[in-house]
This record gives structure tokens, C-alpha cells and sequence, in this order.
């Protein structure tokens, strides 16, 4: 049983931290981290809540695995209902703050209220208060994890903060552990910010112990570590260029998105990919990237920690950016760059550094960028506005919006927005390439088929991270099938997502299943945790999961309806590349998608389907 | 032959298994802040360094020891703790120069690498070889045929 079995509740209204057992019925079904985060969120709250109001909770929750020595064992996930989207929102980060709570003793954080004022929670083991965040709120997160670093003098204390962007309102801000560690995605941070909660600091030293059989968990672990080390994604791809080693790859099968999806290739992709990462600069001799750097547990190491060309414009004079720090993964270099048809490393470098400091997706921001570019480009949006000339391409403009949107000063109130709530306020809302408001991330479902399908029904809006089709339809894991084809992604993007919401809810890393399949997680999981944690059930625990979330976005307002694509991309066909001439074929997946789930006609899962998952 | 652990802190890429290995082999479960092995992370330059005790041999915290309770594993050459006799007086964190030696608040003992009888669990851990546990005598060997490799033994004709 590696739960910890405990959660803590604070109410922030009442200014009260209580702690629970965690109920290990729902732990039974939902496994842990996504699943029973999300499992508790659904039972307390409301689907009509408004996202930003004291009503909505935030939860911060670990999986069974989390603070083991399985391999990237570290990871958390923030749940609530999205500020940008106003469905269900749950992103996962890694870095080391998860395995932190874990080894102070608790499984989850459940908050719910608001403040009356700017707090900050401190975890030291079974000592838990809020403090006041007086001091942290108005600063950085880079600022905020030194200062209470300092404050308590304690160094090996892990904090998880908001930054000013979401102070700001911003509805895409993230929630950063580590310094460059992101739950990045659907405005977790914008709640967090909402309930005047600056700040989680951890320190456990408690542990993570009671593994339910010991001998075979090292065993189980063992074998797992193998597999990732012998694997050519896992063992080799991932730690020498990271998530990176994608940028050439999905440019030349003609799907990566540029100019706000105007194209589909883009010719600097090579001057902002991994291999240019690793290239010695003309101009200081270095390269932009430092090191690698694994989260907690993590035997793959992906991460990428860069330095900036101390000469270049974004950082001439200003010392503080100089350190190495995190560095552009895939899909960032993608937002930040292809996106907005700007190819300088180092702008795209300075800007994910303001990503993290300030705390905000990349992707989304780098979305709307795009997205303002084709504004201003049009004519719709001026230089006056704008505050700067934004034509695609200009790394000035990408870098000035992104420190506009870190402070919400000038149009960087705007950006805040997200590019569907800024198209439409323009009079363009089809400029907007996003999924229940939620911006695409790198790849082009005209070019990538199933990611089409996978962009309509995911849960959280528009995200790969909830079925990495990718994976099959460019990569062959774990079987090849065509990019280009329509044909059977129904249930492959069935498959992949419900096997995604396992690997979340286990506590590991999705990059694992690079290199495993449910196959080497079961055994890991049954040796560590009692209860049925077989293939066979793991299948049912992720589709129950997965219609979990749709059945309260069902009934937060969510239809069929919703389950689309942005025109350009289901009536403009590609200009270029092995799928020129293609627009993506959601019409024909969708009703297949439909019947492959055991929902109705529109979208809804039906009494038989729900009573099989115990729904 | 003697072997001793040897740290080579450009493969570290700070994923923590080692300390986990060691907290769960000294204290039977994952507690990273129970690890006699600390991996320091270097924001601003990227760097990861595992440090450790490297068994001094004429170790300070054992000649420091008022009760005797720091001996020398002879087959390991580990310089052991040991807690029965261990009053916790806290001396020897005074006397290594290192720091590698440390109170155990829990315990009322102190604590410090013993090479886990001679498996040390870290090194077995550690998924980059960033820790290993080579020939005590050896511990340049790979440096230095890393340097031989370089050397220009083509023959010279002028
Ligand atoms: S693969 Fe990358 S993101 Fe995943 S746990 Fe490892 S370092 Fe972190
Ligand atoms: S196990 Fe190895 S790579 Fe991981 S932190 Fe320890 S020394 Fe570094």
C-alpha cells in the first residue's frame, strides 16, 4: 500500500487546515494522482461552478508510485475546472515537489474557499499552517521558491508558487515547482491565484515505506528501469535532446503547425530544433544547451537546462538571466517558435525562461501569439495596440508580449485572454486554434490524423498529453499505423487515452510509455500497492476514469457540439508535405469514436456503458 | 583488492535513485532525506553533484570519537558507526572536514556511509554510472584512458 493514506483539507475562507483519511474505496477504483484527484473533485464540486469563484477547489495529488524508487516516480497532478477552459482541468508536473508531499506524509491537498488574504501553505511533515504570503504576493515565482527558501532557512525545501501572471488574471497560468517544472496547462494557476494562494512549501522527511511486497517491487522496478534504458526513445532520444528530437521529424512528415496553422512546415524548423540546441553559437562560442536533468526518479532525464547568449538583445544588461535555467522542450520551441514563424533559439529560449519565472503555459501563449500575429497582419490589431509591430516572425514582438503577459501590463492584459476569448473580442473568432478554448499544441491533425480526433475529445480542450497518437502514427509504438489515414484511430485514441489515465494516476512519467505499456506498469503497481492492479482491470480503471471526466463536462455544458476543430483545419488543406492536399477527417472519426466508447449519438455515455464502470 | 565508490558528477543527471537506495537499504523506506548520499544541484550552472563519505584512512570522525564507536570494516575499509556505543555527542560532525557524518535527530545517533557491507546500494542504483564502485587503487583509470585516447601516437615523419 504505498498511499500514504492521509489527505490534508484546507479551507482557505476559514483559514482551517484538517487532516483526512484518504478513502481507499475510491483509491480501489481510481488508482491515485488524475484518477482520484479527480474522483474527489467530482463528488465535492458542482459541474456549473464558476472556475474563478471560492466555490471551485484545487487539488494537488500524488499517485501510489509517487516518492518510489520506480522509475520517474515523482510526479503530481493539479485538478480543478479550468480557468481557460471551464471543463475539467488536471495537469501534471514532475520536477521534485510531488515526491516532497509524498515523504511528508500525505497523498493530497484539497483546497477550497478563498483567502482573505494572500497566503502561502507550509508542509513540514505533520506540521502544516498558512502563513501569510503578504511579502510573495507581486514577485515571481523564481523570487517566491528564494525567498521562502530563505525565510525558513531551509534549502532542501520544495515549493510550488504562482506567478504574476496569474495574479494578473491571465486564464492560461501555470503552477511552477522547482523553477521549471509546470502544471502547465488550462489555467491551474489562474485558480490557484483566484483563491489568493501564493504558494505551497513542502519539506518530508517522513518517507515513503509500506511497499506491499517488497521483493517483487524491486524486481518489478528493476525490470521497468531495462526497458527504458534499452529503448531508443527512452534510453537515447529523450536524454541526449529531449522531447526536442521532434522538432525535424514531425516538420518533415508535413505536420507541424505554422503561422497559426496557416502551414504545415516550417522552414526554421532546423534552427530551433535539439540538433540546434547542441550547436556552438557563432557569436559567444557556447551552446544553448547546458545539461540534462531528470525529475525525481526519473531514469530517462529528458529535461533541458540552456544559457542564454549573454549578448543577445532579450538579456544585453540584465545579469539575472545570465544562470542556466529550463530550457525549450518540444512543445514550447513549437509555441514559441514555429507557431509564430520566429526561428531565434534564443528568443525562444529567453521567452519559456519567462514562461517559468512568471509562471504561464507556453503553449497557450505561444498560440495566441500566433494567433495575434495573423490580427495584426490582417490589419485588425495595430502597432498602437499592440504596443509593438507583431507581423509572423518577429522574435521582438514574441519576446515583448511574453514579458507583457508575465506582468498583465499594456496588451498583455489582452494576451491573457487565450486566443479564443481574443479572437472573438476582435470579430475573428475562427483565428482561434484551440478545443474548448484551449490552445493546440505541435501537431497538425491534418498531417497526424488521429491527433485531430484526439484534440476534439479530450477532456481538458485541445492537448496531446491525453492521447499521444503520435506515438503509433509517426513513431510505430506501439504499433505504425498512417499518419494520413482516417481508418481505425477511433480506437486507437480510445486505447491511448485510457492507458494515458493510468500512467497519470499512477504517479509516473507519460514518457515512460515510450517504452511501456500497461504490460510493465501492472507489476510495478500490483507489488506495491494492494488491491487488483492486473492488466485486465488496469484497462477498466482507465476508461473509467475517462468517462468520469467527460460525464462532468457533460454536465458542466458540454456537448457534441464541442467535440470539434477550428474550420482552417477541416476545410483548408495542407499546402505542403506528404499531406498536402489534406484537411483532417474528424466527420468520419467522430460517430466511430462514439459507438468505440459506448456513448450515444451525442457524446453521452450510455446507462449500459456507465454501469459497466461502475459509473 | 580493495573497491571504493567514485563519483563522476558529469553523469549526474539528479534523479535522486541513489538517495532513495540509500534511505530504504539504511532505514527500510524511500526518504530522501534519510540518504547518507546528497546530490546537490547547482541551479545557475546546471551542475549535479552526488557527494559522499570517501572512507578517509586516517579518518578524522573516527580518531575524534570520545567512546570508540566509529571502527574500520576491514574487508570494506568502511568506517563504520557503531550505535550501540554511539552517545550522539556530535564530535566527529565536528571534526570531518567533509561533512559526511551526521546526527540523526530520529535516533539520537549519528550516521554516515558504511558501503553497505561492501554492495553499496547507491551505486547500484545510480542509472548513469555516475556512482561506481571500482578498485580502490584505480579510481583514474577512466580519466586517464580518456586522456591516453587523445594522445598522438602516429608516427612522426618529417
Ligand atoms: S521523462 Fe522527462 S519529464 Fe518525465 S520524469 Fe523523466 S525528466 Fe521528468
Ligand atoms: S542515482 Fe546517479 S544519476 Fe541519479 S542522482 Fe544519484 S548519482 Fe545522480
Amino acid at each position: 500500500m504505498s498511499w500514504q493514506r492521509k489527505i490534508l483539507r484546507v479551507d482557505l475562507t476559514a483559514g482551517t487546515v484538517t487532516p483526512e483519511p484518504l478513502n481507499m474505496e475510491w483509491a480501489m477504483a481510481y488508482l491515485g494522482s488524475r484518477g482520484l484527484g479527480t474522483k474527489y473533485f467530482v463528488e465535492e464540486v458542482g459541474p456549473g461552478v464558476d472556475p474563478l469563484s471560492p466555490a471551485n477547489k484545487l487539488i494537488f495529488a500524488t499517485g501510489p508510485l509517487t516518492g518510489t524508487m520506480a522509475s520517474t516516480g515523482g510526479r503530481y497532478t493539479v485538478i480543478t475546472k479550468g480557468a481557460l477552459t471551464g471543463a475539467i482541468a488536471c495537469s501534471n508536473s514532475g520536477g521534485y515537489w510531488g515526491a516532497e508531499l509524498k515523504m511528508a506524509g500525505w497523498d493530497m491537498i484539497i483546497f477550497e474557499g478563498r483567502s482573505p488574504k494572500p497566503v502561502y501553505l507550509l508542509v513540514r511533515d505533520g506540521e502544516v499552517s498558512l502563513e501569510d504570503g503578504a511579502d510573495i504576493w507581486g514577485t515571481t515565482v523564481w523570487h517566491t521558491e528564494e525567498h521562502l527558501k530563505t525565510k525558513h532557512q531551509d534549502p532542501l525545501m520544495r515549493v510550488s508558487s504562482i506567478g504574476r501572471s496569474a495574479e494578473q488574471g491571465c486564464l492560461y497560468s501555470a503552477v511552477v515547482n522547482d523553477l521549471h517544472r509546470a502544471a502547465g496547462r488550462s489555467g491551474v494557476g489562474t485558480v490557484m491565484a483566484s483563491k489568493n494562494l501564493k504558494a505551497i512549501a513542502v519539506r518530508g522527511t517522513k518517507g515513503v515505506g509500506d511497499i506491499r511486497d517488497p521483493k517483487a517491487f524491486f524486481a518489478a522496478t528493476k525490470a521497468g528501469k531495462k526497458v527504458l534504458a534499452d529503448n531508443a526513445v527512452t534510453g537515447q532520444g529523450l536524454p541526449t535532446y529531449g522531447t526536442q528530437v521532434l522538432m525535424n521529424v514531425i516538420n518533415e512528415i508535413g505536420a507541424l503547425p505554422t503561422r497559426n496553422h496557416k502551414d504545415v512546415q516550417f522552414e526554421g524548423a532546423r534552427d530551433i530544433s535539439a540538433e540546434a540546441m547542441r550547436e556552438k553559437r557563432p557569436t559567444d562560442g557556447k551552446a544553448n544547451l547546458v545539461t540534462n536533468q531528470a525529475c525525481f526518479g526519473c531514469t530517462i532525464a529528458c529535461g533541458r537546462i540552456s544559457q542564454l547568449d549573454n549578448g543577445h538583445y532579450t538579456v544585453e544588461n540584465r545579469p539575472q538571466y545570465w544562470g542556466a535555467s529550463g530550457g525549450l522542450e518540444y512543445e514550447a520551441a513549437w509555441a514559441l517558435g514555429a507557431a509564430n514563424g520566429v526561428n531565434d533559439l534564443e528568443a525562444l529560449t529567453f521567452a519559456n525562461f519567462i514562461c517559468n519565472e512568471d509562471g504561464f503555459d507556453p503553449i497557450s501563449f505561444g498560440a495566441t501569439v500566433g494567433a495575434v500575429m495573423e490580427l495584426y497582419e490582417m490589419g485588425v490589431l495595430t502597432k498602437e495596440q499592440i504596443g509593438i509591430e507583431a507581423p509572423f516572425g518577429s522574435a521582438r514582438a514574441l519576446t515583448f508580449l511574453a514579458e507583457k503577459t508575465a506582468t498583465g501590463e499594456g496588451f498583455g492584459k489582452e494576451m491573457g485572454l487565450g486566443s479564443k476569448r481574443l479572437c472573438e473580442k476582435y470579430g475573428h473568432p475562427e483565428l482561434s486554434m484551440s478545443v474548448k478554448g484551449q490552445e493546440f499544441p505541435a501537431y497538425d491533425s491534418r498531417g497526424i490524423q488521429g491527433m485531430g480526433l484526439t484534440y476534439a475529445t479530450s477532456n481538458r480542450g485541445a492537448c496531446h498529453l491525453r492521447s499521444y497518437t503520435v506515438a503509433s502514427e509517426v513513431l510505430g509504438i506501439p504499433i505504425k499505423t498512417d499518419p494520413l489515414a482516417t481508418d481505425g484511430k477511433a480506437g486507437l485514441v480510445k486505447a491511448f487515452q485510457d492507458a494515458t489515465a493510468v500512467f497519470d494516476s499512477a504517479g509516473i512519467c507519460l514518457f515512460t510509455s515510450f517504452a511501456w505499456s500497461l504490460v510493465d506498469v501492472a507489476p510495478q503497481l500490483q507489488a506495491a500497492c494492494e488491491g487488483d492492479w492486473s492488466l485486465e482491470n488496469l484497462n477498466v480503471v482507465g476508461e473509467r476514469i475517462w468517462n468520469m471526466e467527460r460525464m462532468f463536462n457533460n454536465a458542466a455544458g458540454f456537448t457534441a457540439k464541442d467535440d470539434t476543430l477550428p474550420k482552417r483545419l477541416t476545410t483548408e488543406p495542407a499546402k505542403t508535405g506528404p499531406a498536402k492536399g489534406l484537411v483532417n477527417g474528424l466527420a468520419k472519426m467522430l460517430p466511430e469514436y462514439y459507438a468505440e466508447r459506448g456513448w450515444t449519438a451525442d457524446g453521452i455515455p450510455t446507462p449500459e456503458t456507465r454501469a459497466r464502470l461502475g459509473l | 583488492m580493495m573497491n571504493s565508490l567514485h563519483i563522476d558528477a558529469s553523469k549526474c543527471t539528479g534523479c535522486l535513485q541513489c538517495e532513495m537506495a540509500c534511505s530504504y537499504e539504511n532505514h527500510g523506506i524511500f526518504a530522501t532525506s534519510k540518504s547518507r548520499i546528497k546530490v546537490f544541484e547547482f541551479h545557475s550552472t546546471g551542475r549535479k553533484v552526488p557527494y559522499t563519505c570517501t572512507q578517509c584512512a586516517e579518518a578524522w570522525c573516527m580518531h575524534a570519537c570520545p567512546v570508540g564507536a566509529i571502527h574500520e570494516d576491514k574487508a570494506t575499509g568502511a568506517k563504520v558507526v557503531n550505535e550501540t556505543t554511539c552517545v550522539g555527542c556530535k564530535v566527529c560532525t565536528i571534526a570531518c572536514p567533509f561533512g559526511t557524518i551526521n546526527y540523526v535527530a530520529d535516533t539520537g545517533k549519528v550516521q554516515k556511509c558504511d558501503l553497505c557491507g561492501g554492495n553499496p546500494a547507491c551505486a547500484e542504483a545510480c542509472p548513469t554510472g555516475a556512482i561506481t564502485f571500482v578498485d580502490a587503487s584505480w579510481t583514474g583509470l577512466d580519466r586517464m584512458r580518456s586522456w591516453a585516447e587523445k594522445l598522438d601516437t602516429t608516427v612522426k615523419t618529417a
